[in-house]
Formats: structure tokens, sequence, C-alpha cells
């Protein structure tokens, strides 16, 4: 299982099975949800917006190990940012994700996220909780959906 | 069986490749299954040699069309043992035939306070039109429960209590898509006879893996996607009792369903004319006889067999070597359908390293989510079997599994 080493890397096993900041925020003033109605992959995440930087952020949900590692490593990376840097570090994982390269700077962890690009099929789980933080994030309530997203 | 079954896999040209370096092993067969060389054929020699529109055609090609398209519905109607081609309306599958019954029928005889009666187990194709219908008419949905556990039976002792008078009509599905639960659909339309209820079954895993007579059945409508039973994506059919197609107004209106037309008013042509507005698919239609020629060619009591025996091996040896598994449905007795939860591991990521060592599997609620949240799961995995798969493929399923399995705990 050669290729599957790369999209399955220790980092999103990890992730996937000990997800970090899920649970629900009872500060958050923003919330935002996400579903991908082909194979029932749910996410619901909970911002602390303070101005217009994330102060704090969660999420709770299910799904396979891609949507739930993303998320997971999500948290990590927005948590502090302004959501300006926010869109930026989304704009860098969405290249990686869909091209395989990973921006020069600092993607960091994220770059587990590199192999997704071999599997198109599962582009929309490592994104799917972006979406959702993001729109909450600026204020938009809409669930976010894969289906009418483009990716 | 007979001499049919020898070579069987040489008459299925794409199971013979790689993918992504391994042999090719196709278990998702409940999604849609192969194509027999015999049906490609049929397809192309068509499209080479007898290619016109059907009916109104005089010249040559446009009766040979006409011809090979009324000979389909015979030899459809022979397949299902129907009492006459008058009650085969080709559609475009499973879902296109029960939107024609609920449109059609519904919406003419169903009014306020009247019951539509579903099982928990119903694929969303058997479910969202009726909800379109109920909507429309104001009746009721109400449904069969299934029994507790993972069987996934359904609960007959329920069956008086929820089939009442006010039924007007019971739609259910034959074989579960999901839970290879074999219904008995005789005794289901039996039962809803009794009341006065008609029956819509839902054949799309049944036909072309079990023997299956509609009269014997009793039914009122079948509906029958093609691509399932080794013809093409695209067509498919629904069965009705001639009676009942021909009160029925029709469902979409165009070229081909009428006898006459005026600027203000129409009147339809009898059925199944009536219901096949606009050039039907066919090709596809002619393709599909051929396959049913094929499935007869092999017999389909053999077949199920073929099927069940897969089935029941495919569960024991999952069961015994596979840790940490979960196996939906029944034990015995039941179709090529095998769904199951890795423990810890979700659907798409079986299916994602299924597909590097080469076994295609299904992965998600199989257009079920209701009966997903019934039994406390999001998502399931799924193989399915047909006539082509072997035990050596039960090997392969198997430890493909176990390595996953041990990839997300190790």
């Amino acid at each position: 299982m050669h290729d599957l080493t790369e999209l399955y890397q220790s980092v999103i096993l990890d992730h996937n099975r000990r997800p970090r900041n899920y649970s629900v925020l009872p500060a958050a003033n923003r919330v935002g949800s996400g579903n991908n109605p082909m194979c029932g992959d749910q996410i619901t995440v909970y911002v602390k917006l303070e101005g217009d930087r994330i102060a704090d952020v969660s999420f709770q949900g299910s799904g396979c190990a891609i949507s739930q590692a993303s998320a997971s490593l999500m948290t990590l990376n927005l948590k502090g940012r302004t959501i300006a840097e926010a869109e930026a570090i989304y704009a860098g994982l969405h290249k990686m994700v869909t091209t395989g390269k990973v921006a020069e700077d600092d993607m960091s962890d994220l770059a587990a996220l590199a192999g997704v690009h071999q599997f198109p099929a599962r582009i929309k789980c490592a994104t799917l909780g972006w979406h959702a933080a993001l729109n909450a994030a600026k204020g938009d309530a809409t669930p976010v959906t894969t289906e009418r997203t483009s990716d | 069986m007979n001499a049919a079954w020898k070579n069987l896999r040489a008459d299925f040209p794409i199971l013979d490749q790689q993918v992504n370096g391994k042999p090719l092993v196709y278990l998702d067969n409940a999604a849609t299954t192969q194509k027999p060389s015999c049906v490609i054929d049929a397809l192309t020699h068509y499209y080479r040699r007898d290619n016109a529109n059907v009916h109104r055609g005089i010249h040559t090609l446009s009766m040979r069309a006409t011809d090979a398209y009324e000979k389909a519905r015979e030899r459809a109607a022979k397949f299902l043992n129907a009492a006459e081609p008058g009650e085969i309306v080709f559609t475009a599958g499973t879902t296109d035939s029960i939107n024609l019954v609920a449109n059609a029928w519904g919406d003419e005889n169903l009014k306020k306070g009247d019951v539509i009666l579903l099982t928990e187990m119903e694929h969303h194709s058997n479910m969202v039109p009726w909800q379109l219908l109920a909507r429309r008419t104001g009746a009721k949905l109400r449904y069969l429960p299934i029994v507790a556990g993972d069987t996934g039976l359904l609960d007959l002792a329920q069956l008086p209590k929820v089939l009442t008078p006010e039924v007007k009509i019971f739609a259910f599905i034959h074989v579960s898509n999901t839970l290879g639960v074999i219904n008995p659909a005789a005794e289901l339309c039996a039962a809803a006879k009794k009341v006065g209820a008609l029956t819509v079954v839902d054949a799309a895993q049944s036909t072309g893996h079990l023997p299956l007579d509609v009269r014997a059945m009793g039914c009122d409508f079948l509906a029958v996607s093609g691509h399932k039973m080794c013809g093409p994506t695209g067509v498919g059919l629904l069965y009705g009792r001639k009676a009942l197609l021909d009160a029925m107004p029709p469902y979409r209106g165009g070229g081909s369903m009428i006898s006459s037309v005026d600027y203000l008013e129409s009147k339809w042509a009898p059925a199944p004319a009536k219901f096949e507005a606009g050039t039907p698919n066919i090709a596809d239609v002619i393709a599909l006889a051929r396959a049913m020629d094929f499935l007869d060619d092999l017999g389909r009591e053999d077949i199920a067999a073929h099927d069940e025996k897969l089935a029941a091996l495919a569960y024991a040896r999952l069961q015994a070597e596979v840790p940490g598994i979960r196996i939906l449905g029944p034990a015995h007795h039941r179709s090529g359908v095998v769904s199951f939860d890795l423990k810890g591991v979700h659907a798409h990521d079986v299916v994602t390293m299924a597909d590097q060592e080469g076994v295609a599997l299904r992965g998600g609620h199989h257009c079920n989510q209701p009966l997903m949240k019934k039994l406390g799961l999001s998502s399931t995995s799924r193989a399915s079997f047909y006539l082509y798969n072997t035990e050596a493929d039960i090997d392969r399923l198997v430890s493909t599994l176990q390595k996953i399995s041990k990839f997300f705990a190790g």
C-alpha cells in the first residue's frame, strides 16, 4: 500500500484517532456547518470571533479520516489568525490538495494533506470543514454543502 | 449449472484488467453490473446496421428498428411472465418507473386521508417520489418497520397494524440494496390485496438475480433497471397490470403517445405507448432484451444460487477473519449484497484503500439515509456479488480488509 501511506500519513491517522479541539465552544459567537450529501459527512464548526480575529475555534462531526484530520488540523492553524490570514492559509491548502504543490512558506503540518491530490474523489473531504469555518467567520450562516461548492 | 457457465468471465471483457497494479475484483454489482460481450455487440450492431426511428417509419431500417424494439417488449413480458407485452412500459430505469406510477396513478387516485405505505428499508428512489406525491395530494406516508438488530428483516408482525384500509398503495423493495434482505413479495402483495391496496415492487436488485414471475408474485406494478442485470445504463421498465395502465392518464406528453392531436386537445394512444412519449431509448431497449437472453441461458435459479453461496461464504469468512467487522443483514437466505462496518474506519477510507488493492467496493449511505440513522451508522462499506464473481474474489476481499483493519489499528 505504497500510495496509501502518502494519503494516510501518520499525522492524518493521529488526528483522525485523536481530533484536536473536538468540542462545542461555549464562547463561540459564530457557528458554521457543512455536509457532504454524497457520503453523509457532517461537520459543525464553532468560532469565537474578536474583531476580525479568530480567537478560538473548535469542531464536531463525523466523517472519513481525511475530513476529520483536516478539520482537526484546521483548528490548530486558524486559531489566532485574522480572517484574511485564514483565507490565505485556505488558499494554500486548496492549491495543495488539488495540485499536490506545497507552498514554500509555512504550510507546516498541513503538508500532511498533500497526498489528497492523488485521490480527486477525496478533495471535498479535505475542504469541507474549512468552508464551514470560513463561512462562519465571515458571518454567512448558510450551511455548506459539497454539492454547491466547486470543491 | 449448464454449459453457459463455462468460461463465463471471458464474456465480460472489462473484468480482465489491472486497477492500481492489481487484477480487478469488481464487487460493486448492486450499483451496476458489468455487460457481457453479447450486450455490447447488440448495441453496436444496432447502431452499425439498423439505426432508425421507430414506429411511423415506412422504410426498411425503420421497420427493422421498430420490429426489434417491439420484440424486446415481448421478450421482457416473457422474462417477467407478464400476461401480455402491453403490460411493459420502457422507461429510463427503476427511479423513472416509480415516478411514473407516483405521478400518473397517484395524482389521479389519492386524496387527503389516504395512506401510502412504504418500508423502512426503501431506497431513496422508492421514498422521495411518494413524499412528493403526499405533498401534492395530502395523503400520508406510513412505514412498515424493520426488526431491531442487524438482520434488517421486515417486522411482519407489525403488518396488520400498518396495512389498514386507508392504505391505497404499498410500495416496497424486493431485495434490499443495503441489507441483502429478500422480502417475501408474494406474501406482502397478498396482504395488500386484502385491504384493497395496490402494490409497487422496486425490483432493481432482484430482476436478473432471482427467478421473477409478476403473476405468481401478484404485484400491480414492478419497477426494473436494465443496468443492474447486465443491460445498458439509462434503460429500464415498468410492469403494470393492463387494466391499471389503461385507466391511468399519461405521465409526459409528446410524440408517439397520442392517437390524435388538435390545437386545443389530444387523445391518448392506448398503453403502453401512452407512457412512452418521444423517441424511446431504442438501442438500449434492444440490448436489454439481449441481456435477458443471456441471463436465461445461465438460468436465474442458478444465478440466485451462485449469488447466495458467495454471499454466505463472504459473510462467514468476514465474520471469522476480519477483526472489528459488523455485518448487516441476515446470515442466510440473502442476496449477493453484503454491507459492513469496520470498527474505527470510515467507509470512504475502506473504499479508497480497497481500490488501491484493485478491489471495487462502495461506501456511503447507499441512498438509504433514514435506514442508516436507524441502524446508528452514518455509512457502511458494501461488497455485492454477481454471476461472474468467484471464491477467489472473496479471498482478495478478506485479505484486503484484514490489511485495512491492521493499517488503521496500527
